[in-house]
């Protein structure tokens, strides 16, 4: 037997351990996802079991380690769960992967269908409807997550706004570079930063590409493996850096709408009230960030770790941070 | 020694090849590799075009922006720059490094990703 044949022997034992023994894996087929992250695509034959699963998997000995940011995929599944009690539009998670099942770490969750890639979303006519939808969808959706008590998940990590600063300083200090932009910016975030809110669950990587849209707007918020406690307006203001606006600058809210409906629909779900200007410290601390990000996957060029065209050429990506850094400074200058 | 074909020729010509005879041949993660590596041969040009004279520029403000630059590099001005910055001394209520920070941007992310929403945004203040 291949190892691919293996593999599938196993995931049919799993699929028949939670659909009942007439169940059949047809097709098992890798969708993308890095070296230690995995997302599959599972066909299905045999009554009472769905047509189609997605399974996000980590090889064996690829697992997220406790130094990592990443809370792990067993976690995430917890989280999903809990994200789907509070009532958050997410995929359902059928099953948990055990070590002695042999696929390694994950969980198999139900196929939402739609669109996550954002030019599509922000592009394509069928989308027009799910675009005006978004801004309050999205609102309803944060408000939701905020309040998951999270307390019996393991390994999720506080980090605060300016804890995020100091980190993210200290990588770029690492790094080695001379990019003043970035150190007028991080001098900025710290002089100015917020009085810092009671640290609730945020799931901190909330923007187009980790959400599934349809053409009715939120189906599923998807990718919870950077969720920590922190501020809420860390995910607000995430959504409304202008990297995630994928070309759409002038529609603040991820190049789809404005900040303000996300706003008030927050608060109406049970958020606190904030105002455009409360995110925008969040928003440079974004820009910050993705630009820090991109200095850190070009690094894994340089020292000859992963020798891509793509990890050399997202260096070439900081000079948009830096751009949307100096824009923003100049925006505070004049505020 | 000899420039026929010039440099640029030259990666102009492998930019040729990937476009029109490599790129249509691929597929999966293999094309998507293929339009990452024109885009870099793309950013190749642009970057040997202007570099000569975005460094001149960039150094000139710096000398303009600080004090006491006779003799040094434009890497060492840009170090000390870092420094005021890091130290307070020099902050975004100075007309003058915003200025010359903005301008160094730009001509930055001209090279790298002249189609960045943000290039927009800053050229039409």
């Amino acid at each position: 037997m291949s190892e691919k044949q293996e593999f599938d022997s196993r995931l049919q034992a799993v699929l028949r351990r939670v659909y009942g023994e007439q169940t059949a894996l047809a097709s098992a087929n890798r969708l993308s996802g890095g070296a230690s992250q995995e997302t599959w695509l599972l066909t299905l034959n045999g009554t009472g079991a769905p047509e189609t699963l997605i399974l996000r998997r980590a090889p064996e000995g690829m697992e997220a380690t406790d130094d990592s940011r990443a809370i792990g995929l067993p976690n995430e599944a917890k989280l999903i769960r809990k994200a789907q009690h509070a009532g958050v539009a997410v995929p359902e998670v059928v099953h948990v992967l055990e070590p002695d099942e042999g696929v390694g770490e994950g969980f198999i969750m139900s196929r939402v269908e739609g669109e996550t890639i954002a030019r599509r979303i922000l592009r394509d006519d069928e989308y027009a409807k799910a675009r005006e939808n978004l801004p309050a969808q999205c609102g309803r959706a944060l408000a939701g997550i905020h309040r998951i008590d999270g307390s019996d998940v393991p390994r999720i990590r506080e980090s605060t706004g300016l804890a995020q600063v100091e980190q993210y300083e200290q990588t770029y200090q690492e790094i080695g570079v001379c990019r003043p932009i970035f150190d007028l910016a991080i001098v900025w975030l710290k002089e100015n930063a917020p009085k810092p809110l009671e640290p609730m669950l945020v799931h901190g990587d909330f923007r187009l590409g980790n959400i599934m849209v349809d053409e009715q707007g939120l189906a599923a918020v998807l990718d919870w493996e950077l969720a920590h406690y922190g501020d809420p307006r860390e995910d607000i203001g995430w959504m409304c850096t202008n990297s995630w606006r994928f070309g759409q600058s002038d529609k603040r809210l991820g190049g789809f709408g404005d900040v303000e409906p996300l706003l008030e629909a927050y608060a109406a779900a049970g958020g606190a009230e904030f105002t455009p200007r409360d995110i925008d410290w969040w928003d440079m601390l974004g820009s910050m960030k993705w630009g820090i990000m991109c200095m850190g996957m070009y690094e894994t060029f340089r020292s000859g770790a992963d020798a891509s065209v793509e990890r050399a050429a997202i260096g070439r990506r900081v000079s948009e941070t830096e751009m949307d850094l100096v824009n923003l400074l100049e925006g505070q200058r004049h505020a | 020694m000899h420039d026929q074909p010039s440099v640029s020729e030259l990666v102009q010509a492998v930019k040729n090849f990937v476009d029109h005879s490599a790129m249509p041949e691929l597929k999966g993660r293999a094309a998507f590799h293929a339009r990452v590596a024109s885009n870099v041969l793309a950013t190749i040009l642009r970057d040997l075009e202007a570099r000569e004279g975005n460094d001149a520029a960039e150094y000139e403000r710096l000398k303009a922006l600080l004090p006491g630059s006779d003799g040094k590099s434009r890497e060492a001005l840009n170090e000390e720059l870092r420094d005021k910055i890091r130290s307070g001394e020099l902050t975004v209520a100075s007309a003058a490094l915003m200025d010359h920070l903005k301008k160094t941007a730009i001509a930055q992310l001209k090279v790298d990703q002249p189609k960045y929403s943000g290039l927009a945004t800053a050229l039409e203040d």
